[in-house]
C-alpha cells in the first residue's frame, strides 16, 4: 500500500501562471511558472485585464507541462489545491475555476490556499518548521509580521498601516525613472551607492510591530524635488542605497525584536522583495547574533509560484480542509481566519 | 455522445446535457450574480439529475463570447480544464451564434446583438440556415443599422438589451425590423451543444475567448503610440 501523498497546485492571483505537484508535502516533483512580466512592462505596472486573458491563454499548457514534469497523471494526484486570494480578482477566477474544472472532472478533494500562506510555507521547501517561528512577509501588497505556534496556525503580530514595502519601491523607481519592475533595479544600484542621505525611519510607537511606508515615499520625493530646484543632484546610486538603507534597517530592527518578544526558533523571509539582497545580507548579519535560524527561499520560491502553494496546500490537505463546488476567488482573504479553517 | 454545454459569457448562466442528440437537461438563469459562485454547483446537479458521470462525457461545448469578459473566462477556465482533465474534444462557439439560434424558425436574417456600452453593440448576422451574412464585431449600433437598411430584408433583433436600442432599430428599420417576445430572448445551452456538434474541435490549448475588444489599458497605449 502506498501512502504517499501527492498534490497539484495552480497559482494564478497576480501575473505568473504557475502550475506545481508536491509529493508529502515538502517533496517538489514539478514546478512550472509562465510568466507575463514582459506584456505588462509597457504600461509600468501589471494591468489586471491583461493578466487575467494571460492566465487563460496559460492555463492548460501550463497544467500539461507540469504534468509531464512530474512524470505523472492526474489519477496518481490526492487532491487540487488553489489559490483562492488575496490577489487580483479576475486573475484569480481563472486558477479557481481551472481548478474546479479538474477536480470534478477527475472527482479529487479541492483546497483552496491563502497566497501568503503559500510564500511563507516557500521556505518549508528547504528545512523543516520548527515552532514557534516568525514570518517577515514582504512583497508588492504585503509587509506583515506573523507569528505561527503550529501549522496553518497563523499570527498577525504586525501589519503596515499605509503602504506595503514592495509599493515604496516601486514608487521609489519610477522617480528614479527605473524600469519596471523596479524592486530589483533599485537594489542593484543600492549596491553601488552610499547611504549618504538620511531618510526617515517610522518606528511608531514603543512595542509596536507595524509599519509605515507612506513617509519614507513623501520623503524621498520631497528631496528629490527640493535637490532639483536648487539644481543640486544626488547620484541615483546614492538615492536608492540611502532609501533601501531606511527600508532594511526597520525591517531587520522589527523583526528581530519581534523575534526575541516571541522566543522563536525560526524567522522566516517571505515575498517578493525577500529577494532583495540589501535585506538577505542584513538580516543574515543579525540572526547571526541571536542565534535564531534564518530561513530565506531560494530565489525562484520569492516570487509568485505555484511550489509554494502546494506546500501550504499539502498541509491544509492533510488537517482536512476541503472546499466546496461553490469556491470562490476571494481577493482579501484574511490569513488568520484562513488558518482557522483547516482545524476546526 | 455525451456532451456537457457551458455559457457564463453573459447574465444567462446556462449548463446542458445533450445524449446521442436528446437534449435531457437544461438549466437557464438569467440573474445578475457570481458565476463562479454557481457554475460548477450547476454542473454538479445537472449531471447528477441526468445520471451522468464526468467520465462518460465525450465533449465540451463552451460560449466563448462575445460577453463579460470575467464571465467569459469563468466559462473557459472551467470547459478547458474540464476537457484537459478528461482528454475530451472541447467546442468553442460564438455567443452570438447561439443567442441568433433562438431565431430558428424565422424567414429573414437573424441580429442577435449584446450591448456594448456607449452605443456599440457587439453584434453578427445570421440567415435562417446559420450560415453567417456579416462577421461578428464591436460597432456602433447607428453604423451597424445603416448596413442592415441596405439589405432590404426582414430582420429578426434577439438581445436582452433589446429596450435599450428598439427605437433606434424601429427609426432606421422599420416594420422590417422584427422582435421576439421575452422567452426568445435567452441563450439556451441546449443550442449550444447543438451548434458544436456540427462544428469541428478546438484545439485545446489555443481555444480562447473572443472579446472582441481590447482591454482598456491597451487601448489608451495604442491612443498614445499614434500621437
Ligand atoms: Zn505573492
Amino acid at each position: 500500500m502506498n501512502n504517499d501523498q501527492y498534490l497539484l497546485a495552480i497559482e494564478t492571483s497576480c501575473d505568473e501562471t504557475a502550475v506545481a505537484v508536491i509529493k508529502n508535502e515538502t517533496e517538489l516533483v514539478a514546478n512550472v511558472v509562465a510568466s507575463q512580466i514582459e506584456s505588462h512592462k509597457r504600461f509600468g505596472g501589471v494591468v489586471p485585464e491583461i493578466a487575467s486573458r494571460h492566465h487563460i491563454e496559460q492555463i492548460t499548457v501550463t497544467l500539461e507541462e507540469a504534468l509531464q514534469e512530474a512524470g505523472m497523471t492526474l489519477d496518481d494526484m490526492d487532491a487540487i489545491g488553489v489559490t483562492e486570494g488575496p490577489g487580483l480578482v479576475g486573475a484569480l477566477l481563472v486558477g479557481v475555476n481551472a481548478a474546479k474544472g479538474i477536480a470534478f472532472a477527475r472527482q479529487k478533494p479541492l483546497v483552496g490556499v491563502h497566497h501568503i500562506a503559500g510564500h511563507i510555507y516557500a521556505s518549508r521547501l528547504e528545512k523543516e518548521f520548527e515552532f514557534p517561528l516568525l514570518a517577515l512577509v514582504v512583497s508588492g501588497g504585503h509587509t506583515e509580521l506573523v507569528l505561527m505556534k503550529g501549522h496553518n496556525d497563523f499570527e498577525v503580530i504586525g501589519e503596515t498601516r499605509d503602504d506595503a514595502a514592495g509599493e515604496a519601491y516601486d514608487k521609489v523607481a519610477r522617480l528614479l525613472k527605473l524600469s519596471y519592475p523596479g524592486g530589483p533595479e533599485i537594489d542593484k544600484l543600492a549596491a553601488a551607492g552610499e547611504p549618504v542621505i538620511d531618510f526617515p525611519r517610522a518606528w511608531l510607537e514603543e512595542g509596536s510591530f507595524d509599519f509605515s511606508f507612506s513617509g519614507l515615499k513623501s520623503a524621498v520625493t520631497n528631496k528629490l524635488h527640493n535637490a532639483g530646484q536648487k539644481g543640486e543632484e544626488f547620484r541615483p546610486e546614492d538615492v536608492a542605497a540611502s532609501f533601501q538603507e531606511s527600508v532594511v534597517e526597520v525591517l531587520s530592527t522589527k523583526t528581530k525584536k519581534a523575534a526575541a518578544a516571541y522566543g522563536v526558533k525560526q524567522v522566516i523571509v517571505a515575498g517578493g522583495v525577500a529577494a532583495n539582497s540589501g535585506l538577505r545580507a542584513r538580516l543574515l548579519e543579525t540572526f547571526q547574533e541571536t542565534g535564531q535560524e534564518l530561513l530565506i527561499p531560494p530565489l525562484k520560491f520569492c516570487t509568485d509560484n505555484a511550489a509554494m502553494i502546494a506546500a501550504a496546500g499539502a498541509v491544509a490537505y492533510r488537517q482536512g480542509h476541503r472546499a466546496g463546488w461553490d469556491l470562490n476567488a476571494h481577493p482579501g482573504l484574511d490569513l488568520e481566519e484562513y488558518g482557522k479553517r483547516g482545524r476546526n | 455522445m455525451n456532451i456537457l454545454a457551458i455559457d457564463t459569457s453573459n447574465y444567462v448562466l446556462g449548463v446542458a446535457v445533450i445524449k446521442n442528440r436528446e437534449v435531457v437537461g437544461e438549466w437557464v438563469t438569467n440573474v445578475k450574480k457570481n458565476h463562479s459562485v454557481r457554475l460548477m454547483p450547476a454542473i454538479e446537479q445537472m449531471m447528477r439529475e441526468t445520471d451522468t458521470s464526468p467520465d462518460e462525457l465525450d465533449q465540451i461545448a463552451v460560449a466563448h463570447g462575445p460577453g463579460s469578459f470575467t464571465g467569459v473566462r469563468i466559462g473557459m477556465a472551467t470547459a478547458k480544464s474540464m476537457a484537459f482533465a478528461l482528454n475530451i474534444p472541447v467546442v468553442g462557439v460564438s455567443s452570438l451564434e447561439v443567442l441568433a439560434r433562438q431565431g430558428t424558425f424565422f424567414k429573414g436574417l437573424i441580429c442577435p446583438f449584446f450591448d456594448a456600452r456607449r452605443g456599440r453593440v457587439y453584434t453578427g448576422l445570421y440567415d435562417e440556415e446559420m450560415n453567417v451574412v456579416m462577421e461578428e464585431e464591436n460597432i456602433d449600433m447607428k453604423t451597424w443599422l445603416e448596413r442592415l437598411h441596405d439589405m432590404k430584408q426582414s430582420v429578426l433583433f434577439i438581445s436582452q438589451d433589446e429596450s435599450a436600442f428598439r427605437e433606434m432599430i424601429e427609426q432606421e428599420l422599420g416594420e422590417r425590423a422584427v422582435f421576439p417576445g421575452a422567452a426568445h430572448r435567452y441563450a439556451r445551452p441546449s443550442y449550444l451543444a447543438l451548434s458544436a456538434m456540427k462544428k469541428p474541435a478546438s484545439s485545446l490549448h489555443t481555444l480562447m475567448p473572443n472579446y472582441l475588444r481590447l482591454p482598456e489599458a491597451e487601448q489608451k497605449w495604442l491612443r498614445q503610440k499614434e500621437k
